[in-house]
């Protein structure tokens, strides 16, 4: 059977159930049901975390494998299989996604059967893209995930929410289009070769196993490795969003109901990284390190400009989206020092964005469905009012901002050494925007919650609730773990960023320890 | 005419007769026997495609038969290609049904046209001569410009199939011109001969002057661009079931017999045809993908989008390998199924006479019907490409031939199109689902239920499990492919 099949199609079925079972004018069952199927699927992907082996490499890296023949006339395999970094974002899957379907208890009151399929299927997408390691199986999930969020926006967003799911459709659709292409270059360099770039091909047969090409990543030439990554750029460059790509996610949060924006933050977002991490970075690795540079540039105007942009916001889920940007420049930025630690620190913080940033949006969500306003300036005061709202807030804010003993710093304190260890400058840019980030979160926490409670409409708020506040705890539990103790997660990282580094930079992971000047070593001995 | 040729002439000969005893069935009075007309055309077309399927067992045991001193072969492409059409017919024939009853007009004459379109459709997809090629197409044609035509009070209905028989006929002239001109310079009109005859002979002029007709008169056919101009006309125009003929089985009869004629009579002449063909494709997908956004009616939509279709078809023929030629099967079956199920859907809302013909139309469809709103959905990611649907292995297939045949930038211009495509599929989404207030007006019958959820189920089920269809076409294609020197095999 498999696990990853359970915990991949829990949701499907609990889809199923809902769309044949469950009577639409009957919106309580359909919001047990939902909720009883993520739940399931939450402990499952516990389970999954608990039989993981960290200490497995090599052939063994990739756990829980499930192959099965799916078109063997193409060379399609049906074929999953996780490492610690698939295995940290499956669970940060499921967990987000029982938090999204809880939150929408009472933010959705319409279209319920519709929305809660949806919303499953959606997380079967999601898993299922993590656990994909055959290239086809890959793309069919990485699509699969795309319409539900479509409808998702589409249906239950803000005003203008026809143009923002539009416009997250064919962005993404455009890229996606591109890395298929750089799929099929892949998939015949495997064998025949690439005519029209007068490339020959390596003989081994049609496959679409990500393994088989993370060993012949090497052998590609290098002029058509750059064009592959050229195509796996757009598609996942994109989806970070990186800088110039960035400018669906604004309207795409925006727009969105509180739980798409959650998904979108939380995991949609990470494909993009996740995408360079497992294939672009350990299959093309002359021309990940030839592109550095490029990339790093764009990382860091995407940590500034994105960080500046967010201070001007004057909408707060806005404003929390465009933080994001600057967010996963920091973990793009990371990922290109190209060492152990910038790639630890960029995978921890793909983790801690999810969680920051998916309640900061369940946050403004809540705030949202009391007051139907998400203007910054409609508030002040509101720690008054809301003292429990105001102090998960806070946690939220400074986990974002990298408040030690929180997440956030964890994340963003291992990218820098990694980055300050490839070149001191990047992690000067970096901490710029670490700067600005606590300032645009800072600025925002004492415009919505200190000063004087003067909107009258304010003075009615009721705080949170007893679901919403659970859900909070849970996260803000999760944050002070992993801020205080993230030895489980840097343990399952540790192999799969070792097999990542030994693909894309062999020299690195070869060369010598470090040797001490002579006068250091006589100190070290004569103690 | 020997015994050998009745049993390969076998469906075509019953269909033909078929369709006749149809056209004298209003003379012994049966005239307004509309259910009897009905249930007549569909059990023809099922002796029919029970006739082909006994064929099919024919020609596994002798794989390459040939009658007519030549001219008609019985291969497994035929095959393949004629069970699509007669599947596509019958279809069409239940599409045609309500349509109908409402019309004054005689349904037996109605029902022997499509009849005789399949006969044309069915005997030009085992051409293997230009001529016998070529009277196949006309009857498919002829009996299509009436078709186009068969509302013959509607002004809209009588304009197009005027649009549609000039610009035709000025084509099939073209066509016949650019055969003679080949058989002139190769001495035979066999597509066998041709191809042998190009491989020897030193291109001329005259011979160039002829493919590039043959070319354009096909692309005629296919509604490729610059050929293209009659389609949104033609489509607006003739009663929907017949824009569904037009768009799915005529279009598909067009794919197989240009796939043929290149594979087998022009392989040898591709390098000078292929960078036209491929800038005939590359302007396909372009404007019929950007004409397509602007269209508010559905009709014309589709058309453009037909155009564009017309398009990847091409990238299939162009890049001449084992690829190529599976993706042509593969993406015509697809693109019929994803087609007719959309047309099911459009003929449901009959908001105004013709029904469901502007995009407003589809307004709340997913509040009146939502089962049928979802099945339109499949329909349109299918024709987008986008998995889990058929439509993705379809395109799979032609992008990845266009890459092999070394066609980089037109594989790239292909992919982008396609993501442009789905911005004016998603409008119809965006009606359906997303737009509030209005609920669309239906009148869901049984037999467009039956259609439509005939197309989902091959639309999800090819998605998600192809390998029955990938084999399929490997085998039908494997007497053609052999003969182009490119036979497939398991992976290629």
């Amino acid at each position: 059977m498999g696990i990853l099949n359970i915990v991949t199609y829990t949701p499907l079925l609990g889809a199923a159930v809902i769309l044949f079972f469950i009577r639409s004018d009957n919106p309580k069952m359909i919001r047990y049901a939902a909720t009883i199927f993520a739940t399931v699927d939450f402990i499952v992907s516990l389970f999954l975390w608990w039989g993981f082996d960290p200490n497995a490499s090599g052939s063994r890296l990739f756990q829980f494998r499930f192959v099965r023949d799916w078109i063997p006339s193409l060379g399609v395999k049906y074929d999953f299989g996780i490492d610690g970094i698939a295995l940290l974002l499956i669970v940060l899957t499921t967990f987000m996604g029982l938090i999204a379907i809880v939150s929408s208890f009472s933010a959705i009151n319409f279209r319920e059967k519709e929305y809660y399929v949806l919303l499953l299927l959606l997380q079967t997408g999601m898993i299922g893209t993590f656990c994909a390691l055959d290239f086809f199986l890959f793309y069919v999930f990485w699509e699969v995930m795309l319409v539900p969020m479509y409808f998702i926006i589409g249906i239950w967003g803000g005003p203008r929410k026809l143009y923002a799911a539009i416009k997250f459709f064919l962005f993404t659709l455009a890229g996606s289009v591109l890395m298929l292409l750089s799929i099929l270059a892949l998939y015949f360099f495997n064998d025949d070769g690439i005519p029209f770039l007068h490339i020959r091909g390596l003989g081994n047969g049609y496959t679409f196993s990500v393994l088989q090409y993370h060993n012949i990543g090497h052998l590609i030439p290098p002029s058509l490795q750059f064009w592959i990554f050229l195509g796996f750029f757009f598609g996942f460059a994109i989806k970070v969003p990186m800088f110039p790509f960035h400018t669906w996610l604004p309207d795409a949060h925006t727009e969105a109901p509180t739980a798409g924006s959650i998904i979108l933050a939380a995991v949609l977002l990470k494909m993009g990284t996740y995408g360079f991490v497992r294939f672009a970075l350990p299959i093309l690795p002359d021309a990940t390190r030839q592109l550095i540079l490029p990339i790093v540039v764009l990382s860091i105007i995407g940590i500034i400009y994105g960080a500046l942009v967010t201070l001007v916001q004057k909408d707060m889920k806005r404003l929390i989206a465009y933080s994001s940007v600057s967010h996963l420049g920091f973990v793009m930025l990371g990922m290109f020092a190209l060492n152990p630690m910038g790639l630890k620190g960029s995978v921890i913080q793909m983790i801690n964005h999810g969680i920051s940033t998916g309640a900061l949006f369940l946050l403004v969500g809540i705030i949202y469905e009391r007051r139907h306003s998400r203007d910054i300036a409609d508030y002040g005061g509101l720690a008054k009012q809301m003292p429990m709202y105001a102090t998960l807030f806070l946690i939220a804010a400074l986990s974002s901002m990298g408040l030690p003993a929180l997440n956030g710093f964890i994340g963003e304190f291992t990218i820098l050494l990694g980055v300050a260890n490839r070149n001191i400058w990047w992690a000067v840019f970096a901490a710029i925007g670490i700067v600005l980030g606590a300032a645009y979160l800072l600025w925002l926490y004492q415009r919505v919650f200190w000063g004087p409670l003067d909107n009258p409409a304010n003075r009615t708020v009721r705080d949170l609730n007893r679901r919403e506040l659970a859900m909070l705890v849970a996260l803000s539990a999760v944050m002070v773990w992993i801020g205080i103790y993230p030895k489980p997660i840097f343990e399952v990282i540790e192999k799969p960023v070792e097999y990542v580094m030994g693909k894309v930079d062999p020299a690195y992971m070869n060369r010598p320890p470090i040797q001490y000047p002579a006068a250091v070593a006589e100190a070290e001995a004569s103690k | 005419m020997t015994w050998n040729d009745v049993v390969f002439l076998l469906p075509e000969i019953i269909i033909s007769i078929g369709a006749s005893l149809l056209l004298l069935a209003p003379v012994v009075g049966w005239r307004q026997r509309e259910t009897s007309a009905k249930w007549s055309m569909l059990i023809l077309l099922g002796i029919t495609a029970l006739t082909v399927i006994g064929c099919s067992y024919w020609v596994q045991e002798i794989p390459q038969s040939r009658s007519l001193a030549g001219m008609f072969a019985l291969d497994g492409f035929a095959i393949f290609f004629k069970l699509i059409f007669i599947t596509a017919i019958a279809m069409i024939t239940l599409l045609s049904d309500d349509f109908l009853r409402e019309s004054r007009y005689s349904v037996w004459e109605y029902y022997s046209l499509l009849g005789f379109a399949l006969c044309g459709m069915m005997f030009m997809v085992s051409g293997m001569s230009l001529i016998s090629i070529y009277i196949g197409l006309e009857l498919m044609s002829l009996s299509s410009y009436i078709l186009a035509g068969f509302f013959k009070n509607e002004e809209k209905s009588t304009e197009a199939a005027m649009k549609y028989f000039v610009l035709g006929a000025v084509s099939s002239g073209i066509l016949l011109y650019g055969i003679s001109l080949i058989y002139g310079v190769c001495g035979s009109l066999n597509l066998l001969d041709i191809g042998r005859a190009l491989s020897t002979i030193i291109t001329n002029d005259a011979l160039m002057f002829g493919v590039m007709l043959l070319g354009a008169g096909l692309c005629f056919k296919m509604a490729a661009v610059p050929f293209h101009v009659w389609t949104p006309d033609v489509y607006e125009g003739a009663p929907t079931p017949i824009t569904a003929f037009l768009s799915t089985a005529s279009k598909a009869a067009a794919f197989s017999i240009f796939a043929r004629i290149f594979y087998l009579a022009l392989h040898d002449f591709q390098l000078d045809w292929s960078n036209v063909l491929a800038t005939i494709s590359a302007l396909s997908m372009v404007l019929g993908n950007l004409a397509a956004i602007t269209q508010d009616n559905v009709k014309r939509m589709l058309a453009y989008s037909s155009i564009a279709h017309a398009g990847y078809a091409l990238l299939g023929i162009i890049s001449l390998n084992s690829l190529g030629l599976r993706g042509v099967l593969i993406y015509s079956l697809v693109y019929v199924f994803a087609n007719l199920g959309i047309w099911a859907t459009v003929l449901m809302l009959r908001r105004h006479e013709y029904g469901g013909e502007r995009v407003d139309d589809f307004e709340g469809l997913s509040r009146r019907a939502p089962f049928w709103a979802f099945a339109m959905v499949i329909f349109l990611l299918s024709l987008g490409g986008i998995p889990p649907t058929a439509g993705f292995i379809g395109k799979y297939f032609l992008f990845a031939a266009a890459i092999q045949a070394g066609f980089g930038w037109l594989a790239i211009l292909a992919v982008l199109m396609s993501a442009v495509s789905m911005f004016y599929y998603l409008r119809l989404v965006v009606a359906m689902y997303l737009r509030e207030g209005r609920e669309a007006d239906v009148a869901i019958t049984r037999p467009l239920q039956i259609v439509a959820a005939t197309c989902l189920i091959i639309t999800l089920l090819l998605g998600i499990y192809p390998t029955p269809l990938i084999n399929q076409a490997t085998e039908s294609s494997r007497w053609i492919g052999a003969r182009a020197a490119i036979i497939p095999h398991a992976g290629r």
